[in-house]
């Protein structure tokens, strides 16, 4: 098995609060990893941990092959990462965006330029690279930030509620994104409160006050439970 | 490296499409030389003088009206209390009391000496001794022309005073260098302090910080357009004192610029240091103010660093403006060179690196 | 509102600085003019120059660094080591002629020294009719003549800089609108932002005022009373100002420019605390007159240190006291006009 991302017992308390409380779990290559919860269950924080911006107070893992604890800048090099709050400069252009970001791991301008349209043509929108972040409706956003995430061709990446406030059309084109980077070898992690998001991950873990309360494929969880959708199951586990 | 220069092309980018910042940035400096040389100028006008007469004579009244002849002086008040003129002085109505003494025309007529005192307030330096010089002057000149006409020979010394690299004591050639100063440090500290405050509030500052970017490049990429700013403010600056007051380097231009250079590096340095330890804007701006002021009131720019006490004096090592003053005011002015201000530069450059690694230790992309 | 409370930093900056501040000025900062480096050129080092040089070095005025050659003089005021050289003529002792040269970059200490300079050789030499004294300082020390000007630059940054960026930051996060719709008066909820700042300034204004009296010695002749109500005022002043500028601008970094260069850079240079104001040249001292600082700096100037009765400062009082009613009357317009046009989309500069 190939495991991508490998977790222990990983912790991170804050003062006496334990905001994730000793988790495990695996992500295979090419895995679409769902990691829902409500909110302030901890998604974020876990992802944080992963990603090498926070330091996990007890617990090991490894992302890419690299330790999490000690070896931080190496994982950077290998994911690619999109938040919630932000993801682009929105006083740059598009085309500005990706070769900035581009750059920053270590593509050559040629490499950027033809990426850039690989990545545009495949959600046509070619004919906007020079226009501001600023002026484009949220969903456009949201599309074009995660592909600016896999534009070094990244081993895994990391979603951070990619989805927030845009229309049901909107999200599914999204997620029709993921799936196409998932084919292609990505791993794809991703937080989610959205439970019907859910039935587009291989497998999904459910996060209820910092521990992980489920690790399953959607289909088996909802079997288990004798749950028609992912909803009944959350709310089945967290009562 | 090479993320550094995307880095850095970004901020430039960002910094040419924010219409407000960059037109301020290249406005500022021209107003500020504009108008501030005219506003501080110091020329000493209206000192008034309490004359104490007790004399009463001829050449006491010659005195009187060569006094009130002096386009600086005011005669406000003739007495022959002084009491009453010292407590003039003292409710701050009075800057100068001159008492001539009884029997003072006659002294002189014998040939000898008389003894005219002449009292200056000296609470505002500056006036009091401008206005005891024009006082003097003009007493003086009463006593050689009463002199002069009774035959009397007056010997009392020639005294004479030649004030070097600015004749005339222009207090704007004074100013200029202080104030191009102030728009570097300005400008080179708050706007990269508050550019990167501003990312860690919007949260833009954690997409870097999941990228491979190392502390040094990304603390780099904030420091070097403000750099190459604070060399573009102090060209404007320089040009609109020249072109306006006519008050161009006499020394090295390119000691100044190197100057400068190191004098953004330090101040831009220490600036993203505040930064990085600060939450929020507000405590960022409040504490670089809280030195801004510091720097601009003890580093020797407006008022002298002799007249601080010793400790304070001490604490100013630590300063990177008292280093930069001593280079701009003596190259702008006196014409000194490089080689003769060895010490404020090596003092600068140590400065320098130390506060840009302060910078960048303090930045942390893990918590 | 209470959040402010909450961030202990903030608080324990805009507390703890205005502090040290005042003490440090009090102490360092002074426009007297002291320790000023002089040396002496005499060809023949008669009685008399050694006599005319003891004075010298017995003046607190001046530090004697020793004799030069005439040929080293230029380098040594070029360089810094010395700020005036006194040439004594080849018959000083009959004649009394000498010579100051003086580094003329520092115009201050140059034309202050002079006058200092003479007075003090006048002393010896016996061949001048005048004879100057300066005197001390017979009304107060230079040091402590700061405190009003600082007082009033911190109050404007605290209330008006502070509050104004508080209140576009709730504008550019958004929460401003939240607010805004909420059934919360929109008058409560700016004053609410102007609250806190104003207790700060009230705690900071008493610590002040401690201070002042306690370790710099500045007589609060004019009634701690009349004190604290001119300066209320001057506060509510600052926060209107804070409320116009709020107003006006849409980002944070805007906000701040605004505040530094209309309010803190004008109070620097025009309140009258580091320049006098008479020296301005006529057209801009009608600016002067029209900046509330200046008014609060005078009056504080004459209830604290000069002890005046607070009748006696009815004219600042009263200028202030307009000027504040004016801007609060205007902010607030200005800010229900905006509710009315909330269709504005708040950009992020």
């Amino acid at each position: 098995m190939d495991y991508i991302i490998e977790v222990k017992g990983l912790t991170k308390r804050f003062g006496s609060f334990a905001a994730v409380d000793g988790i495990s779990f695996a992500v295979r290559r090419g895995e679409i990893f769902g990691f829902l919860g409500a909110n302030g269950a901890g998604k974020t924080t876990a992802m944080r941990m992963l990603c090498g911006l926070s330091f996990p107070t007890e617990g090991s893992g490894m992302v890419a092959g690299f330790d999490v604890m000690t070896q931080g800048e190496q994982i950077k090099r290998h994911i690619g990462y999109m938040s919630q709050r932000f993801s682009l400069y929105e006083d740059l252009t598009v085309y500005e965006n990706m070769e900035l970001f581009g750059g920053i791991y270590g593509m050559k301008q040629a490499d950027i330029a033809s990426r850039s349209r690989e990545l545009l043509d495949r959600i046509n929108f070619a004919d906007h690279k020079d226009d501001l972040v600023q002026s484009l409706p949220l969903g456009w956003r949201q599309k074009l930030a995660f592909m600016v995430a896999t534009m070094h061709s990244p081993e895994i990446v990391f979603l951070d509620e990619p989805t927030g406030g845009v229309d049901p059309i909107t999200r599914r084109q999204f997620w029709d994104l993921i799936r196409g980077a998932a084919r292609q070898g990505t791993a794809i992690f991703v937080t989610t409160h959205y439970m019907d998001e859910a039935a587009y991950c291989d497998r999904i873990t459910i996060m209820v006050d910092g521990r992980i309360k489920a690790l399953d494929a959607p289909s088996a969880l909802m079997q288990q439970l004798e749950a028609k959708n992912m909803n009944e199951v959350f709310v089945k586990l967290c009562r | 490296m090479s993320s550094l220069s995307f880095l850095v092309k970004k901020e430039f980018i960002q910094f040419r499409r924010n219409k407000f910042i960059s037109r301020l940035v290249f406005a500022f400096p021209v107003l500020v030389m504009l108008i501030v040389p005219l506003v501080t100028n110091m020329e000493v006008r209206g000192v008034s003088v309490a004359l104490i007469d007790h004399d009463q004579s001829s050449l006491s009244r010659r005195m009187l009206s060569h006094l009130e002849a002096s386009k600086s002086l005011r005669v406000r008040m003739q007495s022959s209390d002084y009491q009453q003129a010292y407590r003039q002085l003292e409710d701050g109505k009075v800057d100068i009391i001159v008492s001539i003494p009884e029997r003072c025309e006659q002294t002189l007529l014998l040939g000898q000496l008389p003894c005219i005192s002449v009292d200056a307030n000296a609470v505002n330096s500056t006036k009091s001794g401008m206005g005891s010089q024009y006082a003097i002057a003009a007493l003086g000149k009463a006593l050689s022309e009463v002199a002069a006409e009774s035959g009397v020979s007056l010997s009392s010394g020639d005294i004479s005073v030649r004030h070097f690299y600015n004749e005339a004591l222009d207090y704007r050639f004074y100013m200029i260098p202080a104030f191009i100063i102030i728009l570097v440090l300005l400008i080179c500290c708050f706007i990269p302090a508050l550019n990167l405050v501003v990312e860690k509030e919007r949260g833009t500052i954690e997409q870097i910080n999941v990228t491979p970017v190392s502390r040094f490049e990304f603390t780099l990429s904030k420091l070097i357009p403000y750099w190459l700013v604070g060399i573009v403010v102090l060209t404007e600056a320089i040009l609109t004192a020249g072109l306006v007051y006519g008050l161009w380097p006499a020394g090295n231009a390119g000691t100044i610029y190197l100057a400068a250079l190191l004098f953004a590096l330090t101040m831009s340095g220490f600036a993203i240091a505040v930064a990085n330890i600060s939450d929020t804007m507000q405590q960022c701006i409040f504490v670089l103010f809280f030195f801004v002021m510091i720097f601009m009131l003890m580093s020797g720019m407006l008022t002298p660093l002799e007249s601080m006490p010793q400790w304070a004096q001490w604490i100013t090592v630590a300063f990177p403006p008292r280093w930069f003053v001593g280079i701009m005011r003596a190259v702008y002015l006196k014409g000194t060179t490089l080689a003769e201000l060895a010490p404020n530069f090596l003092a600068l450059l140590l400065l320098a690196i130390a506060f840009c690694s302060i910078a960048m230790l303090t930045y942390r992309k893990q918590r | 509102m209470l959040h402010i409370l909450r961030d202990k930093r903030t608080m324990l900056v805009v507390l703890v600085i205005p502090l040290i501040l005042i003490v440090l000025f009090g102490f360092t900062v002074t426009t007297d003019v002291n320790n000023i480096k002089v040396m002496a050129c005499a060809p023949h080092r008669s009685h008399s120059v050694s006599e005319a040089v003891n004075h010298i070095q017995a003046s607190p005025y001046f530090d004697f660094r020793g004799f030069v050659d005439a040929c080293d003089i230029d380098r040594m005021l070029r360089t810094g080591q010395v700020s005036a050289v006194v040439v004594f003529a080849s018959d000083y002792s009959s004649s009394g002629s000498y010579q100051m040269l003086f580094d003329g970059a520092d115009v201050n200490t140059a034309s202050t020294s002079q006058a200092y300079l003479q007075s003090v050789l006048a002393g010896s030499a016996a061949a001048s009719p005048f004879d100057v004294h300066m005197l001390y300082n017979p009304q107060m020390k230079s040091s402590y003549n700061f405190v009003p000007g600082i007082m009033g630059m911190i109050f404007m940054l605290i209330c008006a800089m502070m509050t104004s960026i508080s209140i576009v930051r709730e504008k550019e996060t958004g929460t401003m609108e939240v607010l805004l719709v909420s059934p919360v008066k929109p008058l409560y909820i700016i004053i609410s932002k102007m609250v806190p700042y104003l207790l700060l300034s009230l705690i900071n204004l008493a610590i002040i005022l401690l201070l002042a009296y306690y370790m710099l010695d500045v007589p609060m002749a004019g009634g701690v009373g009349g004190i604290v109500l001119v300066s209320f005022i001057y506060l509510v002043l600052a926060l209107a100002l804070g409320m116009m500028v709020s107003n006006m601008v849409q980002s944070q970094i805007a906000a701040l420019l605004i505040s530094a260069m209309v309010m803190m850079m004008p109070v620097i240079i025009f309140s009258g605390m580091m320049f006098p104001i008479e020296n301005l040249p006529w057209a801009l001292r009608w600016i002067s007159y029209v900046i509330p600082p200046r008014w609060y700096i005078d009056a504080m100037r004459k209830l604290m240190i000069e002890g005046v009765a607070l009748c006696d400062v009815v004219l600042e009082v009263g200028i202030l006291l307009a000027e504040t009613v004016a801007l609060m009357a205007a902010a607030t317009k200005k800010f229900n006009d905006r509710l009315e046009q909330k269709g504005v989309n708040f950009k992020i500069l």
